[in-house]
């Protein structure tokens, strides 16, 4: 099941998708959105792909094995949290920076934005990974179990 | 300090490494390990300035939880301490020449190590949960050990029995520690023995006594927990000689001299070791006599020994802890020498059946003289230090507290028993006329540890006050409370001990000489032993994993609509019982303002609901669902909250493409249940719906304190940078939670990653997962 009109779409809406998850990211400390949506919608034009095309054109898409893309931000959300313990304080205590920016606005950085880039991974990769589990081409050795 | 009480745990990993450059030296290496350590405490205590009893060094470990890691170092501990490290490095020699080739023997190194480890711990330890973690971790340590030959099945079922028996005994120390901590209003030692009058008043006295004297005789191997220790000889023997005959079991001597002065001086505490004590004593001795196997006889007589230990520690005088300490040290050097000379003969012969042994002496001079001579202090044969304990021993139990005449009775009985059976492993083997032609002699590594210990034996019996004083000495204050008066002398004089000592000597040969009908006449008394303790933990094993086994079935059959409706009548039965308990929901429902769209979406939701339950397509089915999902993110941008309706809106269209994909792949769509259970599915699920929105409208009616959202929304900007209070809850003031819920997740991820890989196996080879 190829559609022409679905793929045609998925080309133009690939982009815009990927950039409103990471716009989703990071707003989310002041405006609806953060990490677990914005994951949510990243793994949207993923799956989109697998309809549209093939699950190993999604696949390759992907800078990493969903896996990877798993440990890796489970990992930086773990990192960022024992930090903490490194600069003598408490585990998770959140760190900030005040970016003066041109026009007189302040960039506000925090190790929480780490934090939700570290759920943000983990969600994509565990939605990818169900994803490429279930569309897995094999179909002949999913017979029903009986008992 | 610290670093020597961690030196064994951090060395043990490296002693592989060791063995693989050393090889058979390697032991030799290793020995040095516990000398030092042992010349270490040893200096550390004597250069103590003079009227100081202790030292300590205490680190925080959770101090919230009374949770401290003390080390002190006492007269008692450190008695214990050269105990462990003299006969430690004399093992880990032995063991080269006993394992000698065995590719495991660097493990076999670490892992006694790493018992040594946890020992020193247990005699070292300066707070009751500091010495519960080392106390557990001498049961790991048992269990690997026992269980080093893990091809064997035997040899498994042994660690097992050892950990189980033990681990029960460790739960219930726990509990012990936890109450006594609690009585004594802190869990340092030093704390706990100075508070004696407070814990027996407080109430939980007897609990506290009991619980911590079942570990104590879990881990002593006292009746009727004893059955696991002659079957722990699956082990190695250096293991059975270390372990199972010189430290390990005699921690729950230790515990029980350590918290003598807290606990003690009560009839509960007093009559509960000397009756355990004794019926231990004599159980051993008896079982002892029938056994034929070397070291099985070996391991009855140590039941009988830490009997006897329990018991004279219930007695509780100063005489009576004096013959306790006297006869531990006795009981190390004689038995220690015959566990390793029953190795030997086993390496040399090829089996441990005492009935086809006989006339080894011709082949195995200086393994006879040595078994030879540990026998005889065993026997209490002058001039051997066994023959100054046994002395102590028969004049404390004379002068006993209480009914002295009875347990002098079962204690020259047992003591019979004891001469007869240091006969058979002793003397029995190495003379006679030989039956066994082959013989391979041991090595030299083998030789040197038994020969000192059984040389020690006989030297320190020599001299006996000169040589054990000053380490005996000190060992008895903290136990009695005050200092003792000490002197220990080969002869006694003619004095009750005496006469009583000769006859058992005499009653005893005349046991060993006649044993063989005597065995035959007595055999009939041992089918009491089938229903014993043993059947008892083989009953409760059994019992224990028909009912793991039933709740498993119950509980995890596989199923998913089985694991809804145990989830969901679980989360009925709860609630409901806590409304009842609760006086039942009061009424008081006013009157809910409802706005149309808000009524719509409350009629929309279930009627979809009711459509994905009642359809017989797959595809309608799906699309209820994912009407259901829709209205309940309309439900949440209606109340408000946009981060979750946006979730639910992005969670909503996954779910659709997952179907999109797994589509193909599902079965046809029938009804795979019957009627009856549909009914009582609805019905479940009707329940549950209702109680939970009376609940609901409770909840929302109660009176409640001003919501924890308030203080979210005041601190939110200061505190965390952020307006959005739900996202600055997820990854800021509630962060811990959300790591672990992604951790959660992505365990989820790999789940099903395997599941699906696993079912994309061809049906043949599945059939192995499951």
């Amino acid at each position: 099941m190829k559609s022409l009109i679905l793929q045609t779409a998925t080309r133009y809406l690939f982009p815009l998708l990927v950039l409103y998850s990471v716009f989703l990211l990071v707003r989310g400390h002041h405006e609806p959105g953060g990490g677990f949506i914005g994951g949510l919608m990243a793994a949207a034009p993923i799956a989109l792909c697998a309809l549209a095309y093939d699950v190993d054109v999604a696949r390759n898409l992907l800078p990493l094995r969903p896996i990877r893309l798993l440990a890796l931000g489970l990992a930086t959300a773990a990192g960022v949290s024992i930090g903490a313990l490194f600069m003598g304080r408490p585990l998770l205590t959140g760190s900030w920076v005040e970016l003066p920016m041109p026009g007189g606005g302040v960039l506000d950085l925090g190790t929480p934005l780490l934090f939700d880039l570290g759920i943000y991974l983990v969600v994509l990769g565990v939605v990818t990974q169900i994803i490429f589990s279930l569309a897995t081409k094999s179909p002949l050795h999913w017979e029903r179990d009986e008992s | 300090m610290t670093l020597f009480f961690l030196a064994p745990f951090l060395l043990a990993p490296l002693l592989p490494l060791l063995d693989r450059w050393f090889g058979n030296k390697a032991g030799w290496l290793i020995a040095c390990v516990p000398i030092l350590i042992g010349i270490y405490y040893g200096d550390l205590w004597w250069s103590l300035p003079a009227g100081e009893e202790r030292t300590s060094v205490s680190w925080a470990w959770a101090p919230q939880l009374g949770l401290r890691l003390t080390l002190m170092i006492d007269g008692l501990g450190l008695f214990f301490v050269l105990l462990i490290t003299a006969v430690g490095a004399l093992v880990s020699i032995y063991a080269s020449g006993y394992l000698a080739g065995h590719d495991r023997l660097g493990r076999f190194h670490a892992y006694m190590m790493f018992f040594m480890g946890a020992m020193l711990g247990i005699v070292l330890a300066g707070n009751l949960l500091t010495l519960y973690m080392c106390w557990e971790l001498t049961s790991l340590a048992s269990f690997l050990l026992i269980g080093f030959d893990n091809e064997r099945r035997e040899a498994r079922a042994a660690a097992t029995q050892a950990l189980v028996t033990t681990a029960v005994g460790g739960l219930c120390l726990l509990a012990g520690f936890v109450l006594l901590g609690l009585a004594a209003d802190s869990f340092e030692l030093t704390d706990v023995l100075a508070r004696k009058d407070a814990i027996q008043r407080h109430g939980s006295y007897p609990a506290i006594v009991v619980l911590v004297l079942i570990g104590a005789f879990t881990k002593s191997a006292q009746f009727p927990f004893h059955f696991w220790l002659p079957n722990a000889m699956e082990a190695p023997t250096p293991v059975s000689a270390y372990l199972h005959s010189a430290t390990m079991v005699k921690a729950g001597i230790f515990l029980v001299a350590r918290l003598t002065p807290a606990l003690g001086g009560t009839p509960l505490w007093a009559g509960t070791l000397t009756t355990v004590g004794a019926v231990t004593m004599f159980v051993g001795a008896y079982l002892a006599f029938f056994e034929h196997d070397l070291k099985g006889v070996l391991a009855y007589l140590t039941i009988n020994v830490l009997g006897t230990l329990m018991m004279l520690l219930g007695f509780g005088t100063p005489l009576a802890v004096q013959a306790a300490m006297v006869y531990l040290v006795a009981h190390a050097l004689y038995k220690g020498a015959l566990f390793l000379v029953a190795g030997i003969v086993d390496h040399a012969t090829g089996t441990r059946d005492l009935r086809k042994m006989a006339g080894l002496i011709r082949r195995l001079p200086l393994t006879g003289a040595v078994a030879l001579a540990a026998a005889l202090s065993m026997a209490g044969v002058a001039p051997t230090f066994g023959y100054v304990a046994k002395e102590v021993f028969l004049d404390a139990v004379w002068h006993a507290p209480f009914v002295p005449i009875l347990l002098t009775v079962v204690s020259v009985v047992s003591s019979i028993l004891l001469v007869a059976g240091a006969g058979r492993v002793g003397i029995g083997p190495f003379f006679g006329r030989p039956t066994q032609d082959e013989c391979d002699p041991p090595g030299m590594t083998m030789q040197v540890a038994p020969l000192v210990l059984a040389v020690a034996g006989v030297v320190t019996g020599l001299a006996p006050q000169t040589l054990m004083g000053p380490l005996l000495g000190p060992a008895l204050e903290p136990i009695a409370g005050e200092p003792v008066k000490m002197y220990l002398t080969l002869w006694h004089g003619v004095g009750v001990p005496f006469v009583l000592s000769l006859v058992v000597l005499a009653a005893g040969i005349a046991c060993y000489i006649v044993r063989g009908s005597l065995q035959r006449h007595l055999a009939g008394s041992l089918a009491v032993a089938r229903w014993g303790p043993a059947k008892w933990y083989e009953w409760s094993l059994a019992g224990l994993y028909w009912v793991a086994d039933w709740q498993t079935r119950m509980l995890q059959p596989g199923r998913l609509p089985r694991y809804v409706f145990v989830t969901s009548s679980v989360l009925l039965l709860l609630t409901i019982e806590e409304i009842v308990l609760r006086g039942g929901l009061r009424e008081h429902y006013p009157g809910i303002d409802v706005r149309p769209h808000e009524a719509f979406a409350a009629v929309l939701i279930p009627a979809a609901a009711l459509v994905a339950a009642a359809s017989r397509s797959r595809l309608a089915s799906v699309a209820a669902l994912g009407v259901v999902g829709y209205g309940v993110a309309w439900l949440f941008s209606i109340f408000s909250a946009p981060d979750l309706a946006a979730t639910q809106i992005v969670i909503e269209s996954l779910t659709v493409i997952l179907f999109v994909l797994a589509f193909a792949r599902l079965p046809k769509y029938t009804l795979a249940s019957s009627p009856r259970r549909r009914l009582r599915d609805a019905l479940l699920a009707g329940a549950v719906g209702i109680v939970l929105t009376l609940l609901l409208l409770q909840a929302t009616h109660e009176p409640h304190p001003p919501p924890i959202s308030e203080w979210y929304v005041e601190h939110s900007v200061p505190a965390a940078h952020g307006r959005n209070i739900v996202n600055v809850i997820l990854v800021d003031f509630r962060a811990l939670d959300t790591l672990g819920e992604i951790t959660v997740l992505a365990t989820a991820a790999i789940g099903v990653w395997m599941l699906v890989r696993l079912s994309a196996q061809a049906p043949a080879k599945r059939e192995g997962y499951e």
